[in-house]
Order: structure tokens, then C-alpha cells, then sequence
């Protein structure tokens, strides 16, 4: 019975209890419909059927005998709480219902024959069930498909006689069709049957309640909780679990209540472990997790102190350990059936807890089965039962149903609890701590707890320590170890460190033990001076090809094992060189490389230094120190080895220069000359090597990748960056470790150009001119610059619409246009002497307006000795300039009428003016050179058009204006906007030579409306008249529609003109034809004097108004007054 | 009263831990460690709900079954400060007898005396405590080792 298992709770305690329902007379081996039968009742139960196990048994199976039943309890003493059988019997063995299936249809031949076997089937499944409550239902598979009820007289007549027969009532009496419909009958049947069950549980409940008014308090006390229980267990089968609850609760109370001594401890435990299983399951089945957790904390509580034996004690704690996993396991299911845990409610505390249990119980054992050798399992064996097993939950074997306070055989009870502690001692406690613990890591994984999964990590790797699989327990440290680093908990990184350091001991891994060590004597280290003493010793020995000391708390047997090992590790050859990253460490030797500088120039030496410091208790020898770069050709000038000493170090030291002395800073220092390709790149030390021990001994490199530094020193410097003390002054020599700061890289840049590049230029520049700018490059190196390159134009990466508008030419003789690009490159000059000057003009057409920035590289080669060295650099010198190009002047346009009346429409046929105005917006003279209309074929010149502004030269606002006269030939329809034509400016600086280039403006003349009109009317009149001298005025009336005009015409009088000629008249003008009208105005006085007015009306056209025509006709005239000889008269006429 | 004090610092090392008895120190190490998971969760949460709130004691973190040395629960308390250096209070709650409002005066007591730590000019904030006004206002909060 001691088995590593005798703590688990047994399955049928677990399960969830459903009612036993047994079928008998089916032949599942050799009869189809039965086998179709029983896979249709035991096929997909799912759970929306009711909860019943059945089980297929023969008609001739025999029951577990039914004892007589107590009529009274006076005599009796109970032997125990719970037999340990009982669960099981009525789950699995006691059937709430039998069902017997026979092959019997209603018309059947031999009817009463099989009716009579039928009857004593029954008859013996009774007689085998022999005082039980078990009910017995009959099913008759029939192959016809029954009439509806009450139609079939016979078979109503023989089921009566059938039920009469068999002693059965109507209501346990099933047919059972066999048809295509099987699963939908089966399902009525057992459901059918779930109710019999039920019944049948009832009545077990009342039973078992009967029987207490028969008990009395003093004797039957372990009677109250049985029966409790039973009544519980009951209620489950009958799924009513709100009552089995309350009745488990009840028990659970009650099992408390028993008088405890040292012999019936286990069994109460083992009771109320039992039933608070059963409690816990039953609340969170009913979703009252808190109601679990409650009960389960007052079932630890009330348990906690019943150790029971102390020899025994180890069974304590791993019954405890089972209750925190068995709440965990619960905990758990119900998470899977959807419960939500929290961060501090989750079945991880449980695991936890269970493999605290777990690890006390393995000390305990350690501690009490700690037997001398000669200690052997006693004999006769206490454990072994008659059985085989124990007849009450919880007993000891040696004394079951024994219910008195003292041990009744002495001698029997030593030997049993020596057979207990002899059979703990094989039981692996490891494992189960171990499983317990990832158990709950898994947990906390989950609930995001990644700290105490860390520590539960920690344990288990303890634990592996323990178990001796040091790998394991390695590999879960060292997972872990990065954690407790980065969060700086330096005493727990340290016990782990121990611990591992342990472990790589007795397994004599050479690699990881230099890790650990290096670590442990560290500063990151909590270990006392003496330790850390101790280990570098070991780690000395180690680089040395020695077999370190053992690790202390090493036990005897593995200390020599390990020894052994080592020794072996010693004597093979080969793999004597390691390469630790400490990066991810707090190491022993701490390193930070900077350059000098974060650039250097071309023709200056790269200057590099390398600090070391060891934090350990001795001082360390090291043989090799590397740099290694980026580009790998300078790596060889960054080495210090010990032999042969560099002249590269400049610290002059009277110590030994290989030795770190604990706290001191050391300097190393590398110079070399950068390569001329490496000018604008990076160089990046890419890793610190440093080699501890020797060739011929056994060599480790700790390797740093880029400039150093290690888990702790970041924030070490963000503290001594925010520390007082980094104020105060530091002496001459004297290096403080924190305020040096990491440079891992550095840039390679070109010489400084000893070049000047000067612009000369008239800014801002004019739209589409050819803008001058003069380069001027002058050497002031102290040798020949040679190949001297320069680069102009728009400096890329602007808009790119600049990179389309803007043209570069070294010709400013012609225009350029898009074919030249917007930047020249490397227009060659050769090469310049010291102080030699060059000057070079470009020339710029931007076709838009805006700002530019324009870039004048001047490159050139140049030989020079750099720390003794000759070397070609490459220097270069950049320019820029931005550049703004505004519009020369603005052009602007208006048609205007012969009257010079604004016009906003012209007429066809009728000549109009048009007038253009340049205004210079530059702030430099413009120079026009000419000027040319270039008119549309809508468009007609009067004569032929002039330039008026030829060679006008225009200061900053001056004003040119021209006024061409022209016409506009008939348009097809009455109006139509049509287009003018374009007006072409030629200009140039004024500055500029002659012979630059003239630039053309072209501006493109608006469109007008045009309008036919059908009658046009001019006048012909002298250009003044005289006072009181007759002046004809001729006025011609052209009809230019294709029709007939009538036309009304008068002309009014006015005060100082007298006339002659048709004051009203009406006429008819032909189409196409001109009507003349002669008047004789006599002027009476003298100035600017308005005409008689002349209306003119078209009976045709109405709209054509006298106002518009009247444009058309002078108004005024000047009127000169009289000769000498009249001045007296026209004094008196005033 | 307290079996185990400890300040930590914003990034989660700690500046100042002590517990009686000395020889299960690295206990209470492992115990101050793991109670920064809760922590870290609390102050997340909060921070996201009330951020400006002026509420800095968080209350117990959780009981746990315990140790042989102290049978019967301990309780975790816990307070952030507004630098969000933590405090951590672990008590025997066998001792019944304390309530929360006096370990709300505890706390208040340590953040007195961790202030007065800070406005020393010659402490380094980040820097591991060490001062005998503190050491010795932490002592008084202990369980005297018996």
C-alpha cells in the first residue's frame, strides 16, 4: 500500500459522481442489434444527456452481498469513518436500476413460453440483488414498430400480462423498437431510466438518515460523519448538488468535532482532506470560487497543527503538500471551464505552497529516516494486509479499526513506523518538488508574475542541484541569472551564482566555472573578501591548468568525484582556449575603450585609449590586450602583449604593465594613421579582447564586444553622471573610473582645405537672363594643389521643378537652354601653385522666379606626411550661396477707343487702340533693346506697327509705354472673345557688355470681346472751328447689315452753335451703303465747345441705342475765338 | 511590527532592505523580489485609472502560508512614492494586534526618514542607503531578534 502514490486522492473520490445504471441480457460480442443498442447508449454522451454510467452486465452477474441490516446500534463501535470500498461499490458496482433487455415482439409465436423466460430472468436478477433497493425495469426489443397506444388491444393486453408475470409495474415496462429511429428511443429510454435512478438515490438518503435517531454522541461519533458523508455522496449521484454541499459542509464540521489523539490523526486528516476535496469541487462546479478558497484556507488552518507522530512527521507535510495541489489541480479545471483568476488569486500560490510542503517533507524524511545501515526493513512486513489493502480511509495497517487512544501492540507500532520511514526514504522527493514547482511557474508565467517565476525557477534549479542533474539545473540558473543582473539584486544573483558555480564544479565544465567565478569576484558580488579570496585563487588555478579546490557544501563522494574529473579535463589536450562575452556580465575586469575624439582628420594620427580596472581581491596578470576595428587592417597596431613591448604605449609605468592592481585604473593607449579610403567613413571598435593565463597553460579571452562595459556600468555611469563627487577636482595622473565615457567610434574626415572660394555676383538675378557669377579659387597651401576640380550649380537635394528650371552654362556668350543641366561637375582647372588665383564665370538662367541655392565644390588632391608617413589626401572646400530671381518688369495691356475711353469690348471694323506699359521691377537699369507686336489673324494693324521704346533704358519704377492703332475684321457671329496676339520685349542688363545676350520677354496679349454692329456713324470735321466762321461737319451713316435701314436722325440745338442742314429727317439707307449727312455749324463762342447732338434711332434695331453710336462722333470741338478787328464785338456780346 | 523593511528603487534594485532574523535574509530577499510583480501591476493599473491621485499606500499585497520560523501568515505591505521609489513592509501576521492604520503610520515614519535621506546633500539619489538616522528609525519599526 505505500506507494509514492498513497498520497494521491483515490478516482473515485475525483470523479464526478452519475448514476449506476446496469443492462443486462444484451449479447454486445455476438448480437448486431444488441451491439447497436449499447453504442447507441454509450455514444456521444455529451452533456445534454443525462448524467448515468451504464454498464453491460450478465444476467448472471453477481451483486456485492447486501449484509443484513442493524436493526439497532446499542452494542455497536464503529471500526473507522469511511471503508475504503464503499465509493467505488456504489459507483461502479451497486446498480440504482437494472434494466434487463429481452427479444420479444407482441405477436410472437411462442408468446407465453418466452413470457415464462422472461419472468424467471427477472426472477434470478432479483434473487442476485438480494435486499438492495435496486429497481429492475424490463425493455422488450421488438423489430415491428408499435402502433400508437391504445390501438394495439394485444399488446396492451400482454404487457399487463407480462408485468403481471414478472412481477413488474407498468411503468417499468419498455419497448423498445428496433427501427431506423434507435438513438431518438434510447435517449426516451434513459431518460426514462434517470428517473428511476433518482427514486433510487432518494431512498438510499432516507435510509441512510433513518438510521440516526439509533445513535448516541459517546459512541457513534465517527458514525455522524459516515453517514453525513454517505447522505452527500448520495445526493451527488442524484445530482443534487446544492444538498450535497450542504450536507459535505456538515460533515466536514463534523469530522472535526472527533476526539483527536496520535493513532487516529492520519484518519481524520485523510476524512476531512476528502471532504473539503469534495467542497471545494462542488463550489467552484457552482461558481463560487470565493466560497473555495474560504473553505480551503479554514481546512489548512484547522489541519496545520495536526502533525500527528512526530516520527512520522514527513507524512504531515506530504499530506499538506497534496491539499495545496489538489486545490491547485481544482483551481485549475475550473480556469479551464472559464473561471478568470487574478495576479494575487492564482492556482500558482497552490502549486507553490504544495512544493514548500514538498521540500519540507523531503528534509523531515531526510532527517528522520537518517537509520543507520545495519537498520534494515523489519520483518514480518507491519504493512502487509490480509487484503492487500486497508479497510477503512486512513488506518494504519498494523492495527486497523483500532479506535482507542494508545497503540494497542507496542512492538507492532515501532516496527510499522519504521516501515514507513524505511519506504519514505525511496520516495523521490525531487521530482515531485520539481513538478510542483514548473507547475506553478507555468501559473505564474500565465498571470504575469515574471519575478516569482524566477524565484520558482531558482528553487527548481536548487533542486536539481540537489538531485544531482547538475545540467538542469545549470540551464534553468542561467536562465534566470540575466534577470536578477539586469534588475541589480546582487545578493540573490550572487547565492544563484554560488549555487551554479557549485554545480559547474562537480561537473568540471572549465568554461562555465571561469564565468561564474569571474562574476562571483566581481564587483557585482555580496560574497565577503575571504570568499571571493578563495574563488580567485580557484580561477587562478584553473587559468593555470590546475585542479581547483571543492566548492564548500559539496558532499564527500561527489567533491572526489568532481576531482576526478578535473583531473581528467587537465591531462586532454586541446580546448585549452575559451572565449567568454562578458558583456552580458558583471566580470572581474572591467574595460572601456574611447577615442580621443569623435572625429579625426585625414593627416592626423587616430588616437585611442583603453581603460582596465579589476574589482577582484588579488591583483591579475594578463598576457594579451586586442583591439579590433571595424576595418581590420588596424587591428595589429592595436595590440599590447607582454613580450615584446609596444613603443604604441605611452604610459610610462614603474609597475609591471601587465598587471591590474585591484582599483587602480590602468591606460592603454593606441595611435595609428587612418587610411586615405577611410576618409567620411566610421571606424568602430567592434570588440576588447583581453587574454588571461598563457599560451602553454590555458587561455581565456573575456571579450567586450564594441567599446566595453558590462550589465552593471550603464547605470553605475548614470549615477556618477548625477553624483557630487564627479564635481570635484581630479588630480594630474589620476583617472576616475566613472567619468569615463565610452567612444566607440570615430570618423575619418578629410584634411582642412587651406583653399579660398570667393563669389562675385550682382544679385538678385532677373527671370531668364544669363546670370553672371564670377568664381574666384585661390591656393594658400604651402605645396602644389594638384588636379583641382569645381563643381557649380544648384546644390542638389533642393525641389526638383528647380532642377527643370535652372540652366548652367560656362558660355555667356548664347542662351541656354534645357539642354543644359542645372549643375556642371568636376570642371577640371589643373593644378595651382602656392598663392596662385583663378577665377572662372558661370553663367545662370533661371526660367522661374523663387530662391535657389546654388553649391561651388572646389576638390583637389594633395601630398603630405603625417607622422612620418606619406600620404595623398583629398581635401575639398564647399561654397554656397542662395539666389533670388525676381522678375525684370511687369508688362501691362488695355484696349482703349480712339477717344481713349476704356473699352471693354471692341467692334468689328472700327479701329481701337491698344496701349502696353513696361515697369521695371528690377533693382538694376534694363536696357530695351526692342520691342515688336506680334498680332493674331483676328487681329489687323491700322498701319504698319512700330517699336516705340527701342534702346529706352529703364531705371528701378520707371514706366515705358507704347499705343498701337488697330482693327478687328468681321467675326462670324455677332460677338466672340478672340485672341490678341503677343507682345515681344527684348532687354538686357544695362551693366553687361555689349555683346551679351539679349534676353526675349514675351507677353501674351488678352483676349476681347468682339461685336458686330449694324450701323456705324463717323464723323468728318475740321480739327477746331472760329468763332462766327462757318465749319462744315459731314457725318456718314454706313448701313452694314444685309437689310434695309430705316433710320431716324435729328440733331438737337445748342447755345453756341448756330447750324444749317436737316434738323429732323428720316431716311432709308440700302444695305451695304453710306448715307451722307452735310451740316454747317456756325460757332458763337469760344474754347472747348460740346457739338449739337446728334440722335440717331434705328426703327429696326431698337437696342442699338443713340447713346452707343455717339461714341462713336466727337463731342466737343475747340472753338478759337474771333481775329483782332472782332474783339470789341465780342466784349459787348459778353 | 515589521520582520523585514526594504526601500526600492525606481528601477526595481534595491536601495535599503533589512530583516530579522539575519539568517533567512536571502528569504526575504526572494520574498521583497517577488512582491514587485504585484506592485509593478498595481501602480500600472492605477496609474492608467488616477493618475494624479495623491493615494501612495497601497495596501496589503498578499498573504501567503509561511515559513517555520513564523508559523501562521505574512502579510506584505506595500507604498510608491511619487518617485516612485517603493517600500515594502513584510509583517508577522500573527500579530494580530497591528491594523492598518498603524502600518499606514509605519509607512509614514519610513517616507519621513527616507526624505530626510534624500536631502542630504552628500547622498547620491540611486545610491544604496546607508545612514544611521535611517538605520536606527528602522530598527525601532523591527521585531527585536530574540
Amino acid at each position: 500500500m505505500m506507494s509514492p502514490t498513497q498520497w494521491d486522492l483515490p478516482p473515485e473520490l475525483c470523479c464526478r459522481p452519475m448514476a449506476f445504471v446496469a443492462l443486462t441480457g444484451l449479447d454486445v460480442t455476438y448480437n448486431a442489434i444488441h451491439r447497436a443498442i449499447w453504442d447507441a447508449f454509450c455514444a456521444n454522451r455529451r452533456a445534454d444527456r443525462v448524467p448515468i454510467s451504464f454498464k453491460v452486465l450478465p444476467g448472471d452477474h453477481e451483486y456485492p452481498k447486501c449484509r443484513t441490516k442493524r436493526t439497532s446500534y446499542e452494542w455497536y463501535i464503529p471500526k473507522g469513518i469511511l471503508k475504503t470500498g464503499w465509493m467505488n461499490k456504489h459507483l461502479n458496482l451497486v446498480p440504482a436500476l437494472l434494466v434487463l433487455f429481452y427479444e420479444l415482439d407482441w405477436d410472437d409465436a411462442v408468446w407465453k413460453e418466452k413470457q415464462s423466460e422472461c419472468a424467471t430472468k427477472v426472477e434470478i436478477v432479483r434473487t442476485s440483488l438480494q435486499g438492495r433497493n435496486t429497481k429492475v425495469a424490463v425493455v422488450l426489443i421488438q423489430k415491428k414498430t408499435p402502433l400508437p397506444p391504445g390501438e394495439d388491444l394485444v399488446a396492451s393486453e400482454r404487457a399487463a400480462s407480462l408485468c403481471n408475470a414478472c412481477d413488474l409495474s407498468g411503468k417499468s415496462l419498455f419497448v423498445l423498437p428496433h427501427t431506423d429511429h434507435l438513438v431518438g428511443y434510447i435517449i426516451r429510454l434513459e431518460n426514462a431510466f434517470y428517473e428511476h435512478a433518482q427514486t433510487y438515490y432518494y431512498t438510499e438518503i432516507r435510509r441512510v438518515k433513518s438510521h440516526k435517531e439509533f445513535l448516541n454522541k459517546t459512541t457513534h461519533q465517527l458514525l455522524f460523519v459516515r453517514h453525513q458523508f454517505k447522505i452527500a455522496f448520495f445526493s451527488e449521484l442524484k445530482q443534487d448538488t446544492q444538498n450535497s454541499l450542504k450536507y459535505y459542509r456538515t460533515a466536514y464540521s463534523l469530522v472535526h468535532e472527533l476526539r483527536t489523539h496520535e493513532t487516529n490523526m492520519l484518519e481524520i486528516k485523510t476524512m476531512a482532506g476528502f471532504i473539503n476535496y469534495k467542497i471545494c469541487r462542488l463550489c467552484f462546479q457552482h461558481n463560487t470560487p470565493l466560497d473555495a478558497i474560504a473553505q480551503f484556507r479554514k481546512h489548512i488552518d484547522l489541519c496545520k497543527k495536526k502533525i500527528g507522530s512526530a516520527e512520522l512527521a514527513f507524512e504531515h507535510t506530504a499530506w499538506m503538500s497534496k491539499q495545496f495541489q489538489s486545490f491547485g489541480d481544482l483551481f485549475d479545471e475550473a480556469i479551464k471551464l472559464g473561471l478568470t483568476a487574478i495576479q494575487t488569486q492564482n492556482p500558482g500560490f497552490y502549486y507553490q505552497q504544495a512544493a514548500y510542503y514538498a521540500q519540507e517533507r523531503k528534509q523531515q524524511a531526510t532527517h528522520l529516516c537518517a537509520h543507520e545501515a545495519s537498520v534494515s526493513y523489519p520483518t514480518p512486513d507491519h504493512l502487509e494486509t490480509p487484503s492487500g489493502a486497508l479497510d477503512f480511509y486512513g488506518q494504519r495497517a498494523w492495527r486497523q479499526g483500532h479506535q482507542s487512544i494508545d497503540p494497542p501492540h507496542m512492538e507492532k507500532e515501532k516496527g510499522g513506523i519504521l516501515a514507513l520511514q524505511m519506504k519514505e526514504k525511496d520516495v523521490p522527493h525531487s521530482e515531485l518538488i520539481i513538478a510542483l514547482l514548473s507547475n506553478a511557474v507555468a501559473q505564474f508565467k500565465k498571470y504575469k508574475c515574471p519575478r516569482m517565476k524566477s524565484h520558482l525557477m531558482v528553487q527548481m534549479g536548487e533542486e536539481y542541484n540537489h538531485a544531482k542533474d547538475y545540467t538542469k539545473a545549470l540551464k534553468l540558473l542561467d536562465y534566470v541569472m540575466c534577470d536578477y543582473r539586469t534588475e541589480r539584486w546582487w545578493s540573490l544573483l550572487t547565492s544563484i551564482l554560488s549555487t551554479a558555480l557549485r554545480c559547474s564544479y562537480l561537473m568540471a565544465h572549465i568554461k562555465d566555472y571561469i564565468t561564474y567565478s569571474m562574476e562571483l569576484v566581481g564587483r557585482a558580488s555580496t560574497l565577503r573578501e575571504e570568499q571571493k579570496s578563495r574563488i580567485e585563487k580557484n580561477l587562478i588555478k584553473v587559468l593555470m591548468n590546475e585542479v581547483p579546490e571543492a566548492e564548500p557544501d559539496c558532499d564527500q563522494a561527489s567533491a572526489k568525484a568532481a576531482q576526478a574529473l578535473w583531473s581528467d579535463r587537465m591531462s586532454l589536450a586541446g580546448s585549452n582556449e575559451f572565449t567568454i562575452e562578458v558583456q552580458d556580465y558583471v566580470p572581474f575586469v572591467q574595460c572601456k575603450a574611447k577615442f580621443l575624439s569623435p572625429s579625426f582628420h585625414v593627416d592626423d594620427p587616430v588616437q585611442l585609449h583603453v581603460y582596465l580596472r579589476a574589482d577582484c581581491p588579488h591583483p591579475v596578470r594578463f598576457s594579451k590586450l586586442c583591439v579590433s576595428l571595424s576595418n581590420q587592417e588596424y587591428n595589429q597596431l592595436c595590440v599590447v602583449e607582454e613580450p615584446c613591448k609596444s613603443q604604441d604605449i605611452l604610459e610610462a609605468s614603474s609597475q609591471e604593465n601587465m598587471c591590474l592592481v585591484p582599483g587602480k585604473t590602468r591606460i592603454y593607449s593606441f595611435k595609428f594613421v587612418a587610411k586615405t579610403e577611410d576618409v567620411g567613413k566610421k571606424i568602430e571598435i567592434t570588440a576588447v579582447d583581453l587574454m588571461l593565463g598563457s599560451d602553454n597553460g590555458r587561455c581565456v579571452f573575456l571579450n567586450w564586444r564594441g567599446g566595453g562595459g558590462d550589465a552593471a556600468s550603464s547605470h553605475e555611469a548614470l549615477l556618477a553622471a548625477r553624483s557630487f563627487k564627479s564635481r570635484g577636482r581630479v588630480p594630474e595622473q589620476h583617472v576616475e573610473w566613472d567619468t569615463v565615457s565610452i567612444q566607440a567610434s570615430t570618423m575619418i574626415i578629410s584634411r582642412i582645405p587651406k583653399i579660398s572660394v570667393q563669389l562675385s555676383h550682382e544679385p538678385p538675378a532677373l527671370n531668364n537672363e544669363m546670370y553672371r557669377i564670377t568664381v574666384s579659387i585661390q591656393s594658400n597651401e604651402e605645396t602644389v594643389t594638384k588636379d583641382v576640380k569645381l563643381t557649380a550649380g544648384l546644390k542638389p537635394g533642393q525641389d526638383a521643378n528647380l532642377t527643370q528650371s535652372t540652366h548652367v552654362t560656362l558660355n555667356g556668350l548664347e542662351m541656354c537652354d534645357e539642354s543644359h543641366p542645372a549643375l556642371l561637375p568636376d570642371i577640371a582647372i589643373g593644378d595651382l601653385q602656392p598663392g596662385e588665383k583663378v577665377e572662372k564665370c558661370l553663367y545662370v538662367r533661371c526660367v522661374t522666379t523663387g530662391a535657389r541655392i546654388f553649391l561651388f565644390h572646389v576638390a583637389y588632391a594633395l601630398s603630405t606626411k603625417v607622422e612620418g608617413k606619406d600620404i595623398t589626401c583629398r581635401c575639398h572646400k564647399d561654397e554656397t550661396v542662395t539666389i533670388e530671381t525676381v522678375v525684370p518688369f511687369e508688362v501691362a495691356v488695355k484696349f482703349v477707343s480712339t477717344k481713349f475711353e476704356h473699352l471693354d469690348r471692341v467692334y468689328v471694323d472700327i479701329p481701337f487702340l491698344l496701349m502696353t506699359d513696361i515697369l521695371s521691377a528690377s533693382p538694376w537699369p534694363l536696357h530695351l533693346v526692342t520691342s515688336q507686336l506680334q498680332l493674331a489673324p483676328t487681329m489687323a494693324a491700322m498701319d504698319q506697327p512700330q517699336s516705340q521704346v527701342e534702346q529706352v533704358v529703364l531705371q528701378t519704377g520707371e514706366c515705358a509705354s507704347e499705343c498701337f492703332s488697330l482693327q478687328c475684321p468681321p467675326v462670324l457671329n455677332g460677338t466672340s472673345s478672340v485672341a490678341s496676339g503677343q507682345y515681344l520685349i527684348s532687354w538686357k542688363r544695362k551693366s553687361w557688355c555689349a555683346d551679351a545676350p539679349v534676353v526675349t520677354t514675351v507677353a501674351t496679349l488678352p483676349h476681347v470681346m468682339v461685336e458686330t454692329i449694324p450701323l456705324y456713324v463717323h464723323a468728318e470735321l475740321p480739327s477746331f472751328g472760329r468763332v462766327r466762321e462757318s465749319m462744315p461737319v459731314r457725318y456718314h451713316i454706313q448701313n452694314r447689315t444685309g437689310l434695309v435701314q430705316d433710320v431716324e436722325m435729328s440733331v438737337e440745338p445748342s447755345d453756341a452753335f448756330m447750324f444749317s442742314g436737316l434738323k429732323q429727317v428720316r431716311l432709308r439707307i440700302l444695305p451695304g451703303a453710306e448715307q451722307e449727312m452735310l451740316y454747317n455749324f456756325y460757332p458763337l463762342m469760344a474754347g472747348y465747345q460740346n457739338l449739337p447732338q446728334l440722335n440717331i434711332g434705328l426703327l429696326r434695331f431698337p437696342a442699338v441705342s443713340g447713346q452707343l453710336l455717339r461714341r462713336f462722333l466727337p463731342s466737343r470741338i475747340f472753338v478759337k475765338p474771333q481775329g483782332r478787328q472782332a474783339d470789341d464785338a465780342s466784349i459787348a456780346a459778353a | 511590527m515589521a520582520v523585514c523593511i526594504a526601500v526600492i528603487a525606481k528601477e526595481n534594485y534595491p536601495l535599503y532592505i533589512r530583516s530579522v532574523p539575519v539568517q533567512n535574509e536571502l528569504k526575504f530577499h526572494y520574498t521583497v523580489h517577488t512582491t514587485l510583480d504585484v506592485v509593478e501591476e498595481k501602480i500600472s493599473a492605477v496609474g492608467k485609472a488616477m493618475a494624479d491621485q495623491r493615494e501612495l499606500y497601497l495596501g496589503l499585497l498578499y498573504p501567503t502560508e509561511d515559513y517555520k520560523v513564523y508559523p501562521s501568515h505574512m502579510i506584505k505591505n506595500m507604498a510608491v512614492t511619487n518617485s516612485k521609489v517603493k517600500f515594502v513592509i513584510v509583517v508577522d501576521s500573527s500579530n494580530t494586534s497591528l491594523r492598518d492604520n498603524e502600518i499606514r503610520s509605519m509607512f509614514r515614519k519610513l517616507h519621513n526618514s527616507f526624505t530626510d535621506v534624500m536631502c542630504n546633500p552628500f547622498y547620491n539619489p540611486g545610491d544604496t542607503i546607508q545612514s544611521k538616522a535611517f538605520d536606527s528609525m528602522v530598527s525601532a519599526m523591527m521585531v527585536q531578534a530574540s
